[in-house]
């Protein structure tokens, strides 16, 4: 400014999302006299270098004008890696700014996000959610973001969204012409639960699985389906959303904040309000379940967050896939380490797996099974023996009769099952209270010593079970887990024998003893 | 014994050819020693025998090999040995040479034979055992394969009624096949019994062996037990063999609706004996009964009456077929949560066993 210099030096504010981590990104720049050029600097990946052709081309096709002088474009802090193509929007807002085509207002406190196209349009992004979030928590005022993520930016409260569909009303707004829409909830808006297509009722018989797929919903247990093909093993895993309790509003923000990260909202659903339900195909690779890529983002385990996460066909994964699962199963997060930096998901999910009893699937069937004693030890040898330790609850999936596919007996409904899920739920949240945790498969085990009063006959019973069934420590506290469970099921307080000889027949297959 | 050993392993020669060979020459070191031109004096070789010999002359390293097999403390007995298994002369394509680890069968005492699927029912392995024990208890040696099944529960029954046991292998005798047998495998040598087979050491499980294996099994017993076997399998090969050879077959009968009883079922129907109980076998074999001998589930059929009325009807229910849980609810009509109890306490009194998830056969 001395010396007759007038600085030129348009700033306004952005964010990147790294991992599941909101940063926010300061875009500078800056307009001076030289050779025309545009010039980008920030450790930017090439889909945010590209933004230079796009912003220049969208100024110019918006009718503003756009002198031929040098443009240099900061984005900081330099050492964050910049990717994506949401930083079109405030790029194209700073070079404004510094050509002092919109006033003098300062916007340093004003959240831009947007893809520009070369007709001015601006797109939808990935990530708006956590964006919005994390901007209310550190006190940003206001918030640009593209008309295609209104449905999103209802979601935050307390905090001022405005919506642009093109560069001209960002323009307009900017020059203090006209002013941007706020984000309004559209009326096509579905903000209630979707209706579920499937039900329990529909499942003739199966008692014993039906019984064990509310123990292991209730307590939040992971879950081993084991049955000949064609038994209904994947019928039932789909149907166990149905009995899961409803999210709270914290879940559900937490969830869509994953999914909008991956850009998977629903327009008709910006927020999840049903628990996710993933089902892997066997050939997924150890990536697309924990996640991963240079700059990580979420995979299957985290997008099933909150809800169930369904591996059909168990023993086709293969091993490594499986063993990456052991850690996010007892942490309920993935931390994913990469050379520059490390980064966390979160990964709270009950598995639920089927998987036939031997290769031929007929096994203990002696007159239709097919398989060699080596091939059915052979066909479990793939699952490792801590991994079917962390399945809480097993069950048998039997073969229908014709007499039952036929009887259409009135079987309970998805509604009724998670009534009582829910008050067993409730009781474990009172219990619980104050902890990081809320149900009894995630008890630690000094909660757990302390929740659980064994009586003298209760003790015998589990002594003799660890010495007979040969019980290791972890199957043991699973077992005591699980018996805490089918107590609060009954609405009882103590453990009874009853619940733990119940949790006894569920605990997990012991592949020594298989086929033998 | 070098040269037995030596002549034993020419591949080129069948058995027949070299027990003819063995008596014409009188001992197989005057084999190995022979002169060219009077090898060709022998009337019943062919070109491509006399090739064989002369080339595992050259190549045979006599006296390593020997050394190998005496280290490992195997025994080679050849035609015409004072012990060569006299039961051997009588069948068809008798084995030139065994190969033994530990004792033959002894010739003055009885002996049997156990055969039955390797993948046999809790049905077939208890009685397995039990027809083992009640043979051994009474003295009659037992012969089974050490396979998996009912071969290993013969042995093992034979074993707990303090009997001697023989294996007869499909692979050498320094190979424990299935090797999860290996503890059965030393315990038969150690106990007086024996490990034999016709293959050289070092000869792999393959499964041409085995069919051919059966012959000698047959051909060591007096009589032969079939368990379980199904409709075609190399239990009844052994069954057909020792008819050929004049052995007595006794089968156990089973449920028609089982595939692992219709072997013995059909053998039955053609006129095999038939094994109602170990009592009844050692009546057939025209041994008293002895007071020493008492079924081994007894005690637990005293146990039986101290269980309480629910358990009762659930154990009852439950056979040495599996049956899983929700069959067991349509045939006790208990509700599921007091079977899983009822079960689940059977389980672990040590009544009954679950063997695949949910379920259960008796113990």
């Amino acid at each position: 400014m001395e010396r007759g210099y007038i600085m030129s030096v348009g700033t306004v504010l952005s964010a990147a999302i790294i991992g599941m981590r909101v940063e926010f990104i300061r875009v500078e720049a800056d307009v001076s006299g030289g050779l025309p050029g545009f010039h980008m600097v920030g450790y930017l990946s090439s889909e945010v270098k590209e933004a230079s052709e796009r912003v220049k081309t969208a100024i110019k096709n918006s009718k503003i004008e756009f002198p031929a002088k040098k443009v240099v474009i900061n984005l900081s802090p330099a050492h964050v890696r910049k990717r994506g193509a949401s930083f079109d929007l405030p790029i194209a807002v700073a070079v404004l700014l510094a050509l002092g085509q919109v006033g003098g207002r300062k916007y340093s406190d004003t959240v831009f996000i947007g893809e520009l196209g070369l007709d001015g349009s601006i797109k939808k992004v990935h990530g708006v959610l956590p964006i919005l979030i994390e901007a209310k928590k550190s006190g940003v005022k206001t918030c640009i973001i593209p008309k295609g993520n209104e449905a999103e930016g209802v979601l935050v409260e307390d905090i001022e969204v405005l919506t642009a569909s093109n560069l001209w009303e960002v323009y307009a707004y900017l020059t203090g012409e006209k002013t941007l829409n706020q984000a309004v909830q559209r009326k096509n808006l579905n903000n209630s639960t979707k209706q579920s297509k499937v039900d329990f009722s529909e499942i003739q018989g199966q008692v014993f699985l039906k019984r064990a797929a509310e123990v292991a919903v209730a307590g939040g247990h992971n879950l081993l389906l084991i049955g000949p093909p064609g038994s209904g093993k994947s019928m039932a895993a789909q149907r166990i959303p149905t009995i899961l309790p409803s999210l709270t509003k914290e879940e559900s923000i937490e969830i869509t904040k994953i999914y909008s990260i991956l850009g998977m909202l629903e327009e008709t659903h910006p927020l999840i309000l049903n628990r996710p339900f993933r089902s892997v195909h066997h050939t997924a690779t150890r990536t697309a379940l924990t996640g991963g890529g240079n700059i990580p983002t979420p995979g299957e385990i985290s997008l099933s967050h909150g809800g169930v996460l369904f591996l059909d066909e168990l023993s086709e994964f293969s091993k490594s896939v499986l063993e990456v699962l052991r850690e996010p199963l007892e942490e309920q997060q993935i931390r994913i380490s990469r050379s520059h930096g490390s980064y966390l998901f979160p990964a709270d999910f009950m598995l639920v797996a089927a998987m036939n009893p031997c290769l031929c699937g007929y096994y203990p069937d002696i007159n239709k099974c097919t398989c060699s004693t080596g091939q059915i030890q052979n066909y479990l040898g793939k699952i490792s023996q801590p991994f079917l330790d962390r399945m809480d609850i097993c069950v048998e999936v039997p073969q229908v009769e014709y007499e039952s596919l036929q009887q259409k007996r009135e079987e309970e409904s998805s509604k009724e099952i998670r009534k009582r899920v829910c008050q067993a739920r409730e009781i474990q949240r009172k219990r619980y209270k104050g902890e990081n945790y809320v149900v009894n498969a995630r008890v630690d085990l000094k909660k757990l010593e302390s929740c659980i009063h064994l009586g003298e006959q209760e003790e015998k019973l589990m002594k003799q079970a660890f010495t007979s069934l040969h019980f290791t420590a972890r199957t043991y506290t699973k077992v005591l887990r699980v018996a805490r469970t089918i107590a609060d099921l009954d609405a009882c307080e103590e453990i009874k024998t009853k619940h733990l000889r119940e949790a006894i027949s569920y605990r997990s297959i012991d592949k020594k003893y298989w086929g033998k | 014994m070098k040269y037995e050993n030596w002549f034993a392993s020419i591949g080129t020669l069948g058995n027949r050819k070299k027990i003819q060979l063995k008596e014409y020459m009188k001992t197989a070191k005057r084999l190995y020693y022979i002169e060219e031109t009077r090898l060709k004096e022998i009337p019943f070789l062919t070109e491509r025998e006399r090739e064989g010999i002369l080339f595992a002359k050259r190549e045979y390293e006599v006296e390593r090999n020997f050394e190998k097999l005496c280290q490992s403390k195997i025994r080679i007995i050849a035609w015409g040995d004072k012990e060569y298994p006299k039961r051997l002369l009588d069948i068809l394509d008798p084995p030139y040479a065994i190969y033994v680890k530990g004792q033959v069968p002894m010739e003055t005492m009885p002996t049997a034979a156990i055969v039955g699927a390797r993948r046999c029912t809790a049905y077939g392995e208890k009685y397995a055992r039990e027809f083992g024990e009640i043979l051994g208890k009474h003295g009659i040696q037992v012969i089974s394969g050490l396979a998996r099944g009912v071969d290993g529960s013969s042995h093992r029954g034979a074993l707990f009624g303090n009997g001697k046991t023989f294996a007869v292998l499909g692979c050498g005798v320094d190979i424990c096949y299935p090797r999860e047998h290996i503890g059965l495998y030393m315990d038969i040598i150690e106990r007086g019994g024996g490990i034999l087979s016709e293959l050289p050491p070092g000869s792999q499980p393959l499964p041409y062996h085995f069919p051919k294996r059966n012959r000698i099994i047959s051909g060591l017993s007096d009589i032969v037990l079939v368990i379980e076997a199904r409709k075609k399998s190399g239990s009844l090969i052994t069954a057909d063999l020792a008819l050929e050879q004049g052995k007595d077959v006794y089968a156990l009968p089973g449920p028609i609706h089982s595939t692992l009883s219709q072997g013995c079922n059909h053998l039955i129907a053609q006129g095999a004996g038939i094994l109602l109980s170990p009592e009844f076998l050692l009546e057939e074999l025209s041994i008293s009964k002895g007071n020493i001998y008492t079924s081994s589930n007894e005690n637990l059929h005293k146990n039986e009456k101290m269980l309480e009325r629910n358990a009762k009807i659930v154990y009852s229910c439950v056979g040495f077929y599996p049956k899983s849980i929700s069959q067991l609810m349509e045939e006790t009509k208990y509700a599921p949560e007091e079977l899983l109890d009822l079960l689940v306490s059977l389980e672990l009194q040590g009544y009954i066993k679950e063997i695949s998830k949910n379920y259960y056969i008796k113990v």
